[in-house]
Formats: C-alpha cells, sequence, structure tokens
C-alpha cells in the first residue's frame, strides 16, 4: 500500500483526462512523469478507476518498454546501443557503468537509489555516438575513462 | 444471391462475416485454433490462411467475403505455410504429450496430426514456467501455451471477468494474471470456460482422481455419490454413445464396479432447492424486500457478484446450490449410522463443473463447521476413472441409483439447462398442476439459447417478473441495467456458462453446436420421461423433511451467512 499522496496525486492526473479506458496511457505516461516509474498498485488503481481489468492494464503497460514498475535511481543514465553507438563500442562503456557502480547482471538500479542503468535502441545522435545521456542531458563520445570521471562527478553532486 | 469460387467451386454467400465461414459451410474443415464463433475474430494463429486468384495470402478469418472472389484452400504454398506455422508453434510447445491430461484430445496435436508435420526442426529455447495451481477449479501450465488468446477473449467477452490477458511481447509474450499474480489472488470465479476453449493442455482441470481413489480403498470410510443433472448427458461422449443420450444408469453401475458404497441422484438436492427457494422468494415477495431474488445454484456466478457487484451480495438466494443441500443431509443421515459402524462417511459429487470445486470449501457451505461435499469430480475425471477401472462402459447394462436419494423430479432435471431452475420453481409456484400447465411454462419463453430470457408470472394478484441469464457478461449487463432502474425484476435466474451446465468447463470436449444442443434435447428427455414432474410430488422429499431435516431447514439447506472462518 503506498502513501494517500500518491492516490491523491493519481486521481488529480485521472481528472486532466477524463475515465473513460482510452485515456489509460496519457494517464500512467504522466505517473511515471511524475514518480520516474509507474508504482504497481498505482496502476491497479488506476485501472478501477477507468473500469478496465487489472489484468488488461497490465497488459498496456507491460507492452510498452517505456512504463517501469520498478523505483528508478536519482539519476537514470541511458546507455545508447543502437548500430551506430554499437560499432564505437558502447558495450566496453555499459561494462564499466556496471563496474563502477557494482552492479549484477539483470539488476539496474543501485542500492542506495543513486543511479539507474538502462540500454536504449537508438537516441537518434549517431553523429555523437558513442552517446549516452543523463536524466535526459546528453553525454557524447564517450569512453570507459570518460565515464569513471562522470560518475565522481556526479556522486560528488549528491 | 451472392456467390464466392472455393477451390473451384460455386458457393453462396448467405451473411457470413468471414470467408473462414463460407469456407466450412463448403465442407472444408480448414485447421484454427484462436477462431470461435462466439469471440471477436483475433487472427493470432494464422492456421486458416487461403491464397486467393492472384497468389495473395490472407487468414480467412479475418477477411469479408465479397462476390466473385477465388480462394484456394489447398495450395502447395498453404500447405507448405500452414506446416510452418505447426512447427514454429511446437518448437516452443511443452511436448510432453503422453502425460499431458488432453493426449488423444487435444486440438494441437489434431492439427499437427492432419497437417502432416512429423518432425519438429526447432530447439525450444524457451524458460521454462511455473506451474500455476493455486486455484482449486483449474491449473495453468504456461509452458503449453501457444498464445491463441482464446482463453483472454472468453475470460473478457463471455465472462466479464477478465482475470488473465497478454503481458510483455514478442519473445516474452505470454497469458497471465496481471503482476504474474497466482490465479488464486485474481478475481477468477473458476467456471472453467477458458479451460473449454483452450486448444492445449494449458487449462486444464484440477483433478481430484487420486483422493477419492484413496477413499474407495480405505475400509473404514463410507463413499457416497452424488451425480448431477449435466452429467449423464455429457459421460456417454467419450464411450461412442450418441451425443446427448441419458447415461444415467451406466453411470451407476460404473460407479458400483468402482466401489463406491452408495450412488445417488443430485436431483434430489435440487427438489429441495425448489421447495426451498420457492418459499425464500414468496417470503420475499410478501415483504418486498431484497428483490430480486438471484438464484444460487452456480458458485461462478455467486463469486462474481460478491466480487464484482457486492452491492448485490444481499439479493443471492440464502439457499446452498443443490449439491450443498444434499451433501447436508447425507451427511445427516449417516451421522448415527457412522457412529455405530465406526465409519466416516466421505461425499463425492461429481458434477459438471469446475467452479463446485471451490464452492465445497466456502465457510458458508459447512454445517457446524463440518465440510459437507469432501470431493468433486467433474464429468472428465469421472470418465478417467472409468478407463482406470478398465470398464466397458458403452456394454453396461444400467443400473437405478440408491434409496432413498435417488427418487427425484423432472423438474429438478432440468437445472442442467439455462432456464430450468426458473421453470422448475414456475412448476412448484404454479396453482395448477397437471400437463398443460408444465408445457404452458415450457413455452412462457424459459427455454432457448439467448442470453438473456424474460417472462412473468400471476401470482396471486402481482405480476412476479423473471430474467434468465446465461453467461456473466449478460449478467453484468443485467445488473447494470438493474441498478440504472432501467429495468426492473423480482427473479432473476444466472448461470455463469453460457447455455448452462451442459457445457459447464468440466464437462468432455469438443462441444460444438449440435453436442449442446443434443444435450439440452436430453435434459429435457430426462424431464419428460419422469413420472414425477413436480418437486413437492417427490415422495422421499416430505419423507425427508420430516426424518431428516426434521426442522433444521436454516442449518442443513441455506448457507450460514454469520459464519465466516
Amino acid at each position: 500500500m503506498l502513501e494517500q499522496s500518491y492516490y491523491d496525486k493519481a486521481d488529480e492526473i485521472i481528472s486532466r483526462y477524463g475515465t473513460e479506458s482510452r485515456w489509460l496511457i496519457p494517464i500512467i505516461q504522466d505517473v511515471q512523469a511524475e514518480y520516474r516509474y509507474l508504482p504497481a498498485e498505482l496502476l491497479s488503481y488506476i485501472a478501477k478507476k477507468l473500469n478496465i481489468t487489472e489484468a488488461k492494464a497490465y497488459s498496456v503497460a507491460t507492452f510498452y518498454e517505456n512504463f517501469s514498475f520498478e523505483q528508478k535511481g536519482k539519476y537514470v543514465i541511458k546507455v545508447c546501443d543502437g548500430t551506430a553507438c554499437h560499432v564505437r563500442k558502447s558495450m566496453s562503456i555499459l561494462d564499466r557503468l556496471y563496474k563502477e557502480l557494482g552492479l549484477e547482471k539483470g539488476q539496474h538500479t543501485t542500492p542506495d537509489m543513486l543511479f539507474t542503468v538502462e540500454t536504449v535502441s537508438c537516441l537518434g545522435a549517431c553523429g555523437l555516438a558513442p552517446v549516452l545521456t543523463v536524466n535526459d542531458e546528453v553525454h557524447a563520445a564517450m569512453t570507459p575513462d570518460k565515464v569513471t570521471a562522470l560518475i565522481k562527478e556526479l556522486r560528488g553532486e549528491a | 444471391m451472392d456467390y464466392m469460387i472455393i477451390d473451384g467451386r460455386c458457393v453462396p454467400i448467405e451473411g457470413e462475416k468471414n470467408i473462414l465461414a463460407v469456407i466450412r459451410k463448403a465442407g472444408i474443415d480448414l485447421p484454427t485454433f484462436c477462431y470461435h464463433s462466439e469471440l471477436s475474430v483475433y487472427g493470432a494463429c494464422r492456421m486458416c490462411v487461403v491464397e486467393d486468384e492472384r497468389g495473395r495470402i490472407m487468414a480467412s478469418c479475418s477477411e469479408q467475403p465479397r462476390p466473385g472472389m477465388v480462394i484456394k484452400t489447398n495450395t502447395p504454398k498453404i500447405r507448405k505455410y500452414r506446416k510452418l506455422i505447426i512447427e514454429l508453434l511446437l518448437s516452443s510447445h511443452c511436448r510432453d504429450c503422453t502425460v499431458c491430461t488432453r493426449n488423444g484430445n487435444c486440438e494441437l496435436q489434431n492439427i499437427a496430426f492432419k497437417v502432416g508435420l512429423h518432425a519438429v526442426r526447432f530447439l525450444n529455447n524457451k524458460r521454462k514456467e511455473e506451474i500455476d495451481l493455486s486455484s482449486p477449479c483449474i491449473v495453468r501450465d504456461p509452458n503449453k501455451c501457444i498464445l491463441c488468446g482464446d482463453c483472454v477473449r472468453t475470460c473478457a467477452e463471455i465472462q466479464a471477468v477478465g482475470a488473465i490477458d497478454f503481458a510483455h511481447r514478442g519473445s516474452k509474450l505470454e497469458v497471465t494474471p496481471a503482476f504474474g499474480k497466482k490465479l488464486a489472488d485474481t478475481d477468477c470465479v473458476g467456471c472453467g470456460q477458458c479451460r473449454v476453449v483452450c486448444p492445449t493442455g494449458a487449462i486444464t482441470v484440477r483433478t481430484n482422481v487420486t483422493e477419492v481413489w484413496d477413499a474407495i480403498a480405505d475400509p473404514n470410510i463410507r463413499v457416497v455419490a452424488q451425480i448431477a443433472p449435466a452429467v449423464r448427458l455429457a459421460v456417454g461422449d467419450k464411450f461412442g454413445l450418441p451425443k446427448g443420450t441419458n447415461a444415467m444408469g451406466k453411470l451407476v453401475a460404473a460407479m458400483r464396479i468402482m466401489g463406491f458404497d452408495a450412488v445417488y441422484d443430485t436431483n434430489f438436492g435440487a427438489d429441495l432447492t425448489i421447495v426451498e427457494e420457492s418459499k425464500e422468494l414468496a417470503e420475499r415477495l410478501e415483504k418486498n424486500e431484497n428483490l430480486p431474488l438471484f438464484t444460487s445454484c452456480c458458485p461462478g456466478w455467486v463469486k462474481f457478484c460478491e466480487t464484482k457487484y457486492p452491492e448485490f451480495a444481499g439479493n443471492i438466494s440464502s439457499c446452498r446450490s443443490p449439491q450443498g443441500m444434499f451433501s447436508a443431509v447425507v451427511k445427516d443421515y449417516f451421522a448415527e449410522a457412522d457412529k455405530e459402524e465406526g465409519k466416516k462417511t466421505f461425499v463425492v459429487s461429481v458434477m459438471p463443473c469446475t467452479a463446485k470445486k471451490a464452492e465445497i470449501k466456502r465457510p458458508d457451505n459447512f454445517t457446524d463447521g463440518r465440510q459437507d461435499t469432501d470431493s468433486v469430480l467433474t464429468t472428465i475425471e469421472i470418465i478417467r476413472m472409468i478407463r482406470q477401472a478398465g470398464i466397458k462402459f458403452e456394454e453396461l447394462e444400467g443400473e437405478a441409483p440408491d434409496m432413498p436419494f435417488g427418487v427425484a423430479s423432472g423438474a429438478a432435471s432440468i437445472f442442467g439447462v439455462t432456464g430450468g431452475v426458473t421453470e422448475a420453481v414456475l412448476r412448484h409456484l404454479s396453482e395448477q398442476k397437471g400437463h398443460q400447465i408444465i408445457s404452458q411454462i415450457s413455452f412462457s419463453g424459459v427455454r432457448g439459447d439467448d442470453g438473456l430470457k424474460e417472462t412473468s408470472i400471476k401470482l396471486g394478484d402481482r405480476d412476479v417478473k423473471i430474467a434468465i441469464v446465461n453467461g456473466l457478461a449478460n449478467a453484468a449487463d443485467l445488473l447494470e441495467k438493474i441498478k440504472s432502474g432501467e429495468a426492473h425484476y423480482d427473479f432473476v435466474e444466472v448461470m455463469a456458462c453460457r447455455r448452462g451446465c451442459i457445457v459447464g468447463g468440466g464437462q468432455p470436449l469438443p462441444m460444438g453446436a449440435r453436442t449442446r444442443k443434443n444435450r439440452a434435447d436430453g435434459i429435457y428427455a430426462v424431464d419428460r420421461q419422469s413420472q414425477i414432474r413436480f418437486a413437492e410430488d417427490n415422495p422421499i422429499v416430505a419423507q425427508i423433511y420430516k426424518d431428516v431435516i426434521n426442522g433444521n431447514e436454516h442449518r442443513l439447506l441455506h448457507r450460514n451467512m454469520g459464519e465466516k472462518e
């Protein structure tokens, strides 16, 4: 069970759109924008409000890679692994990130909730490859050593 | 009239919604997994692909017939495609066929055999998923799922439950309850209609066969059985009897050979239900409260109402189902004998229904903390037991059930079909008696396949309005109308499964249109051929009220509303 404020927020977002089933995606997008993830309890709550079954809402939310039921860290790092970045060795950047942050394979968020690492298929900045973003701020032409420096800097900020 | 050409033959188009229906009308049985005429068209399995005169490939289930269309269903290209599709389906399917409960009765097997596939070239690299054994009614084995979506659409469109749906996408696509929950933690009502449409062993009936065999083998246990009205019309299906044959006599004989100590008829319990429910209706009409009265015979419906429309839960009859009344009375009947002989009575009920397996565990169905029905076997499980015992069912001479709970009225026998409960109650409440009134009631609109039927009857100076719904989506529509004040009724019969128990979740497959019709005809034939047509004319009912129930109607025949465990 989440705190009441989460449900109040959901109610407010729902009131922006309406309770027709077609508003499900915009509503959960806004919820995710608010909390940087989609709390499972809120998805069930919204489904009920919109009169769709929980299973159907879950079906929609899992269809899109964009929705995440896992809470994300303060810094969401998206490493591009599109074709251009891949051939310019984006995997070594990802490896260094995992090493620096002490993440296991299949783990995306550090236990201190500071960092979340994800891969994306293309950020549309192939000229800057290999590229990554930190909370939508672009870092171009990355190298493993630049990654180490970046993490150090972010840790210092925090 | 418009025509189209199918495999060189001219076939009329008579309002069919898709080419597939026209092709099947022409006598060509195209294989399909995801097409069911009562569900929305989904076009997922691609087995129904056909070719037009320009060599274009299309799924015939989702293509409208147009005049002059030229369709070929059996070309080298089509045969190759179909074979490849089934090969791909099988490549990620758990192929432990010999130990699967659907072995020999599996659409996937049938179609793989039909298209002539003899080897699968691809490796199965799908992760092995856990089998969901949480529900007392059905078992879900995701490893056998071919993602046709039949269960998803049945659950949502026909039953308005929506307990399961697709999740994720691509190679990770699966059918699952929300958040990977167990079925028992969802709104699943246990009706088993998903199992009816599942073409593989991905959804099957939760079986209780072993515990019943164990009870039979124990000399200190008195194993008594009750057989539900819809079972007798379906049990012969798997032994070569014509569809809809009343095989009650053979079933009783078989169960005696298997070692049941007594075999009774649930219809006796239905007679008790008719008496009690009619009484309740009369009382509520008199007080004009808690109307409409909803029937309580169907456990799928009761759970649906309690979870999705709790505001109507108080309108559900306080009567137990015929199964529940029967077991409570039988347990009391044998109580003294059990004490004297040092035995324990174990009640097995043979039902067409998977939801009954959950009903017996409801605390409100217990009598003084005692679970009355010990085990529920569905029709397909009793068929399995007959086979395990090596009994040649089709050659058995019919035998009559044991006394005293072997006598029942014809009114009780029609409980297994939609409208039956209403018809029986109307007979009981009618002031006139005799075959004319029986015929009049049967033509009053209570019979037939429709999802919603309406009728009314004059009781005293009051016009009692009655609705009969089957299929939970139809029930949900009706409840919404009642809620909004658009409709008003005094008595509503609800059956969770479309057409009633004759196509219940535990009945043998396949259940096509002809099987359904024959079973309904069969059930009405049982009624017609009964000497006793009115519940109150059953002499055993009066005797049992006097000797066993003895003023304990509330304790034995009604749900214990206050008692929650």
